[in-house]
């Protein structure tokens, strides 16, 4: 099954290779990987997703919190929250087949943020499918991808929760928090 | 930087200026370090040359791999830190092996190296070699530190982090540059910060009551007692456990020695060349309580079949061992001892004596294959000679095993009845290990008797270290087991390999020839007769002594379980006339 990991980590070098050597070692490929800033100071926030067993999450989790650098590990689970990844396509255009991309970009609620006579550069974020959604139309369109440059997944827990990440933050638990949760947005 | 002698330590209470290499030492000597193995080289000349200002003694090893088991066998003995430290490049990477020794086994270490200046690193320069990254999955963590003010502060935490928790090593790289600088060496300042628990860790009253009533409820239970008894010295716990409930205690190769052998609740080793009353009590049990150890492939055999009709109770430091190969019925995740003084109080007293007699009658098949029960045929067998060790020490010794089949008769018949008597590499298996780690035993405890036990093929892979015995003037005895075979190779390849004994045949130098061109003092021994007299000798004779035990060449050890197989699937001694005439089909 395919699992979400969110952990916050030292901002240092060598610890991507850390985290990354631990999978390597369970033998577990790393379907997706996004690291960068958190309202944590000195520390990264990263999303990990990969395939493996159910039970190997306990392992994998009380494995990550063995690397010193590694400052909290969440499991994310079946738990409710928002994943998000980021893609930029440039895409071949002629002026004939322009406006149909358009077109596509508007459905799917991207954007444009480069055009060129010969090619244009859309935006897009949002959920795993509907990104390949749009990469699917235009593959079966006139115009051929140049360029495909996927994030990764981003995952955050809807509302406030119980997981050691906003303990360690102060947060309350969920019981305290009164309808915290607001399921705005697109839903996954 | 104020001008010290060896007993001058004010640079520890008063922040002094100091080169890199004087806090390197000056960092060591706050953490309570008198023993370093090593061997000097480029990259680390600033730190040897500093090292005569302060209070700690360096021991010139022959290979940096003995310098990492010394320190290995150092900690395992004494229970305390041991330090290596090495050059870089090849300097570094010989400690490689010494070094996941230490972690597959959970030995606290620190390992040192000098790297090239900060400037060159990642050019391939001379001797350079990216340590950090080779060692990443052997350490429990490791540092590169590049600045003079950085080498306190990272020293400090290897020492907390080695220490900690489940106990590792952890390698610490140091540019020569960083060595060369100066900076403030402020010892109290570069304090870690405090050790953080796992977050995993936990039990709580409703896990203590469901193993309390697991063991009330038990009719055959089972303690499983591996190395965490020691590493978390439970021994007393562990023992109250047993007698309390009246449960019979199995260890693993790495527990013996933290439940007395002469108990009589010791069942004795449990796995794969455990006697066989111990390994079927294991799969007829209806409880397993599992305290400080990890289910290895060596001690459960296939896990499918594994204690099928036994609940389990797994008690263990490690979070990520918890449910890792055998699934437990309670996980109590905690330090050995906290965990059963909790528990404790809520065990009562238990009849277990219907349990105990099964277990006791089941004994008697194996006694009769027993070698020792064997009549005297002229043949010294290397069981032979661990019984008489051990009985010639009184068992009193620290024994330094290598890694074969000694080491398993070392496990069956040299009985431990103290912690840490026993310095053996069970996790990795390490060949050579142990007349370097016996070397570093002995100057965790100078006052013990410290034995070698080896084979005549693993004693080959580190016996340069004889020279460092030599120039450390330190008294160890070498037992050569020698059977002109790599025998548990051989062994493996009469049971499973009919019989192609491929490139286990072993010539080997004449090992009292090889002592005596270190200035050893030595002896051959072909007969049960001649060992008694030459072991007193050993044991009489002020400096090192070895003994070239000449045993059966094609014994193998049993029982037997073969890897693959089930627990109760083992490969008993056959009842023949002459045992050494046998082939895997006896029965």
């Amino acid at each position: 099954m395919v699992h979400t990991f969110v952990a916050y980590v030292e901002d240092i070098p060598g610890v991507l290779t850390r985290v990354a050597s631990l999978f390597r070692r369970l033998n577990i490929n790393i379907q997706s990987l996004t690291v960068g800033g958190s309202e944590r100071p000195g520390l990264s926030r990263l999303t990990l997703v990969c395939e493996s067993s159910g039970e190997a999450s306990h392992r994998i989790r009380a494995s990550l919190f063995k690397l010193e650098n590694v400052v909290d590990v969440d499991d994310i689970a079946q738990a409710p929250s928002v994943t998000r990844e980021l893609a930029l396509i440039k895409v071949a255009v002629t002026a004939q087949t322009r406006s149909q991309v358009f077109e596509l970009v508007e459905v799917f609620r991207a954007r444009i943020v480069d055009l060129t006579s010969e090619s244009l550069m859309i935006e897009m974020t949002g959920v795993e499918s509907k990104i390949e959604g749009l990469i699917e139309i235009l593959k079966a369109s006139d115009c051929r991808i140049l360029e495909l440059c996927r994030s990764g997944k981003m995952t955050m827990r809807r509302g406030h929760h119980t997981s050691g990440v906003l303990r360690a933050l102060g947060a309350k638990s969920n019981e305290e928090v009164v309808a915290g949760a607001i399921a705005g947005g697109e839903s996954d | 930087m104020a001008k010290q002698t060896k007993q001058d330590n004010t640079h520890l209470t008063t922040p002094t200026q100091l080169t890199g290499a004087e806090i390197v030492w000056a960092t060591l000597v706050g953490e309570g370090v008198t023993t370093v193995f090593g061997y000097p080289g480029g990259a680390i000349l600033p730190v040897y040359d500093a090292l005569r200002k302060f209070p700690i003694h360096h021991v010139l090893v022959r290979h940096e791999q003995g310098a990492a088991h010394m320190a290995d066998g150092f900690a395992r003995a004494s229970g305390k830190v041991g330090v290596a430290m090495a050059t870089s490049g090849p300097g570094a990477t010989n400690l490689v092996t010494g070094i996941a020794t230490a972690m597959l086994d959970s030995i606290p270490m620190v390992c040192i190296t000098g790297n090239v200046s900060s400037k060159v690193l990642g050019t391939d320069a001379f001797q350079e070699v990216d340590i950090t990254g080779i060692t990443l999955p052997v350490t429990k963590h490791n540092f590169l530190v590049s600045r003079a003010e950085d080498i306190a502060p990272a020293l400090r935490q290897a020492f907390q982090i080695a220490q900690s928790g489940r106990p590792g090593p952890v390698l610490v790289d140091i540019t020569k540059d960083a060595q060369q600088a100066k900076a403030l060496f402020d010892f109290e300042a570069a304090k870690p910060k405090p050790y953080r628990p796992h977050p995993m860790l936990g039990f709580n009253d409703a896990g203590l009551e469901k193993a309390a009533e697991l063991i009330r409820n038990s009719k055959r239970p089972v303690i499983l007692a591996g190395h965490g008894v020691m590493e978390s010295g439970a021994m007393e716990q562990v023992r109250s456990l047993a007698e309390r409930a009246q449960i019979p205690v199995a260890l693993t190769l790495l527990g013996l020695g933290g439940f007395p052998a002469s108990h009589p609740l010791n069942l004795g080793m449990m796995g794969m060349h455990g006697e066989a009353w111990v390994n079927d009590s294991i799969q007829n049990a209806d409880l397993l309580i599992a305290c400080g150890m990890r289910f290895d492939d060596r001690v459960t055999g296939t896990l499918s079949s594994y204690a099928l009709n036994a609940k389990k109770i797994h008690i263990e430091i490690d979070p990520a061992e918890v449910n890792k190969n055998v699934k437990v019925d309670v996980g109590l995740i905690g330090d050995l001892r906290n965990v059963l003084e909790e528990l404790l109080p809520r065990v009562g007293g238990r009849d277990g004596s219907a349990w105990l007699k099964t277990i006791d009658a089941s004994k008697g098949e194996s006694a009769v294959r027993d070698i020792k029960n064997i009549p005297d045929s002229g043949h010294l067998y290397a069981a032979h000679v661990m019984h008489d060790l051990w009985k010639l020490t009184g068992g009193d010794a620290v024994v330094a095993t290598d890694v074969g089949q000694h080491q398993m008769w070392e496990a069956q018949y040299f009985h431990h009845e103290k912690p840490r008597t026993l310095v053996t590499s069970g996790g990795l298996g390490t060949m050579g290990f142990a007349l370097p780690a016996a070397i570093g035993a002995k100057f965790g405890c100078p006052d013990k008797e410290v034995w070698v036990i080896a084979g005549d093929g693993g004693f080959q892979m580190t016996a340069a270290e004889l020279a460092t015995i030599v120039q450390e003037k330190i008294k160890i005895n070498i037992a050569i087991i020698n059977n002109g075979y790599l025998g548990m190779v051989r062994q493996w390849q009469e049971f499973f390999y009919e019989g192609n004994y491929q490139s286990t045949p072993l010539v080997s130098p004449d090992f009292v020839k090889l002592a005596d061109a270190h200035g050893i003092a030595g002896a051959t021994v072909r007969t049960r007769k001649e060992l008694d007299e030459a072991v007193e000798k050993a044991r009489a004779t002020d400096g090192p002594f070895l003994l070239n035990i000449l045993v059966e060449k094609a014994d193998s050890v049993y029982p037997m379980i073969p890897a693959g197989s089930a627990l109760h699937e083992m490969i008993l001694r056959p009842r023949k006339k002459n045992p050494l005439i046998e082939t895997a089909e006896d029965e």
